[in-house]
């Protein structure tokens, strides 16, 4: 090999036709599936990579930086990595020197401040970097997936500071996969998908939207593969799909939206007593549900169709799942068809803890004190 | 932050360069970065600032051993001069071999903030001047211990630094912007800081250079350097550039040579560096 010979690269075209707007002091959103594009877009507006080609203009003072903590070096202390990472945010020393009282106070680090980075665990580094960045005098400030930031405590008041940053008329662009953060922080949103914006708008939609191609793949579509039984089987199932209250064929439905199973099966020879019947599992193949198998009375000749139809109530919470369905006959168990998976559906909305939202009440009632109680309160 | 109610104008995203991004961050940062690196150096171990010292004094002592014992120099104040050039040499070999991979090394910070991509290497030039600074006023106390000095010429020694740290600076932004294309600098850098090493007058007076490999004098800007730091510290009776070289073309070649480089060094950095943060 010659020794100038360079490493070799390949062309990685990150963004496309990329054009999108942010009004001052709005809180924008850039959500995007890994790889999609999100952080190349702001290496281009913080001035890290260069664009081939277009054109971006900014208004006002743009942070420099755009990941927490940049700069840091394990083996100097709070107070070295507090100067440094401040005056890679654009801060003089005296400015950061000046405001490390403060820093440290938010981050709640007042007992390391002499303490060297290493021995710091990671989610009170990652504390100390959010509460230099959030020390900024930048205008327009970005953020790269920071809300997994240290507890829940934390997490909440980094919430608040946004919150602050945002009614002083800063500008934000933060880079989430928490479409929760972005319903709740963001005014406006953009979607990022293989390069180009996907979609440009109200932060519910570009959830949604989000949800529906991660959880997916490219958009929600019934799966086609079938396993079947093949050729010689009796019959088969000749067409599944889900749809809507209003008939519409949907691979995503909203919580709560009941779901419609609709199959047509196809008979070749005689069908004794078909059964049809799915099986509900979340996408990492825990079962759900089995609906009991539905007989129909008499049997089928060749060629002859039958259109099962099922409505399932829906308190599936937000996630993707798998249908699978089977064709049987004899009036028993013997399959005649099969497909594994008859539909891969997502389901939209809040997220929430757990696969299923249960209907529930609460009953709350408070015992009145004893008299032992009071006396081992005195 | 632009005063509110007064709505900053549109300005077109120029993107990464070597220099861009303003004056005050520029030194801010350069500065900050140097002396960041210099304290990890000296306060990073037990013994810190005696380590510095100890790998130069144990090379020194080989050195003069064996020119002294082994293959008997007789030039006067050889053990000083040994000592000077050594130290001297040092900010050469240790800012660029370092740099070589400052870029690269740095990754951290040039991936994921904007900031003139010249600081890193010039810091790593900035370090290697201060343990300069820290090394030579140990060899000045050893000069004067053993009888050679001091003396007022000695204060013009800071010029030669100044010649040394600009040859160096050129050199560093050279092999650090092409380091990162071309991995295969590294290991080439440090054949040549080896040839360099006994190309330089390093361990030799400049006398000992035969007619035959004068040349050398010419374009080998370390030389003329290290000569006259001897005779401003050492020995005032040394040849001069001139007298060695056999005419004045042995301080203006040199002086071409380190411009050429500089020229080039800064050119290819300053082309490499919008495209740095990707190529990493």
């Amino acid at each position: 090999m010659h020794p100038f010979t360079p490493i070799e690269y390949t062309t990685l075209r990150a963004l496309r036709g990329v054009s999108f707007r942010v009004a001052k002091g709005e809180f924008m959103g850039i959500a995007g599936r890994n790889g999609s594009g999100k952080t190349t877009l702001l290496k281009l507006l913080a001035s890290i990579y260069r664009a081939d080609r277009g054109r971006l203009r900014v208004a006002g003072a743009l942070a420099p930086l755009i990941e927490l903590g940049v700069g840091f070096n394990t083996n100097l202390t709070a107070r070295e990595n507090v100067l440094l990472n401040g005056v890679m945010m654009g801060m003089t020393p005296r400015e950061a020197r000046g405001r490390f009282d403060k820093i440290i106070e938010f981050a709640e680090l007042e007992e390391f401040v002499e303490m060297k980075l290493k021995n710091y665990s990671s989610g009170m580094a990652m504390r100390l970097a959010f509460s230099v960045m959030v020390q900024s005098d930048a205008d327009i400030l970005m953020v790269d997936e920071v809300l997994a930031v240290g507890d829940a405590s934390f997490a909440q008041k980094c919430g608040d500071e946004f919150d602050r940053l945002h009614g002083e008329g800063r500008t934000i662009l933060l880079v989430t996969h928490s479409m929760e953060s972005l319903r709740s922080l963001c005014d406006h949103a953009i979607l990022i998908e293989d390069g180009v914006v996907e979609l440009d708008g109200d932060p519910a939609d570009v959830a949604s939207r989000y949800l529906e191609i991660n959880l997916t793949g490219r958009g929600a579509t019934p799966a086609a593969s079938a396993d079947g039984a093949g050729e010689g089987a009796a019959g088969r199932i000749a067409e599944f799909w889900l749809e809507n209250s209003e008939g519409e064929r949907l691979g995503g439905f909203n919580h709560r939206e009941s779901i419609h199973l609709v199959a047509v099966i196809e008979a070749k020879q005689e069908i004794d007593r078909p059964r049809f019947g799915f099986q509900l599992s979340s996408a990492n193949g825990v079962s759900l549900f089995a609906a009991p198998h539905q007989p129909l009375a008499d049997s089928l000749a060749p060629g002859d169709r039958v259109t099962f139809r099922a409505t399932v109530a829906n308190p599936l919470a937000p996630g993707t799942y798998v249908i699978n369905c089977r064709l049987s006959g004899g009036g028993a168990t013997v399959p005649i068809d099969w497909r594994r998976p008859a539909a891969n559906f997502v389901v939209w909305g809040r997220p929430r803890f757990g696969t299923i939202e249960l209907d529930w009440t609460w009953e709350v009632e408070r015992q009145p004190r004893t008299s032992a109680m009071e006396a081992a309160r005195e | 932050m632009t005063a509110a109610g007064q709505p900053a104008a549109l300005q077109p995203v120029r993107g990464p360069s070597a220099l861009g991004g303003g004056a005050r961050r520029f030194f801010t940062l350069t500065w900050l970065l140097s002396v960041t690196e210099f304290k990890l150096n000296y306060f990073g171990t037990i013994f810190g600032y005696l380590w510095s010292l100890v790998l130069p004094l144990v090379r020194f002592a080989v050195l003069y051993a064996v020119f002294t014992r082994i293959i008997r120099f007789d030039t006067p104040n050889y053990a000083q001069l040994l000592l000077l050039n050594l130290t001297l040499y040092s900010l050469f070999n240790e800012a660029t071999t370092r740099a070589v991979r400052s870029v690269v090394g740095n990754e951290n910070i040039v991936r994921k903030t904007q900031f003139p991509r010249i600081v890193i290497p010039l810091s790593v030039v900035i370090t290697a001047l201060l343990n300069l600074g820290l090394n030579l006023i140990a060899v000045l106390v050893f000069l004067t211990v053993t009888g050679v000095g001091p003396n007022v010429t000695w204060l013009a020694l800071p010029l030669i630094v100044v010649g040394l740290a600009v040859f160096t600076t050129g050199v560093s932004l050279l092999v650090s912007a092409l380091f990162v294309r071309f991995r295969d600098v590294a290991q080439m850098w440090g054949l040549m800081v080896l040839v360099l090493f006994y190309a330089s007058a390093v361990l030799y007076p400049v006398e000992f250079i035969p007619p035959g490999m004068r040349f050398l004098l010419f374009v080998n800007p370390l030389i003329p350097l290290l000569e006259e730091a001897r005779r401003l510290v050492v020995d005032p009776s040394a040849p001069s550039v001139v007298d060695a070289a056999g005419s004045v073309f042995g301080i203006i070649a040199p002086a071409i040579v380190v411009i050429v480089v500089c020229a080039i060094g800064l050119w290819t950095f300053v082309r490499a560096a919008p495209r740095v943060a990707e190529e990493l």
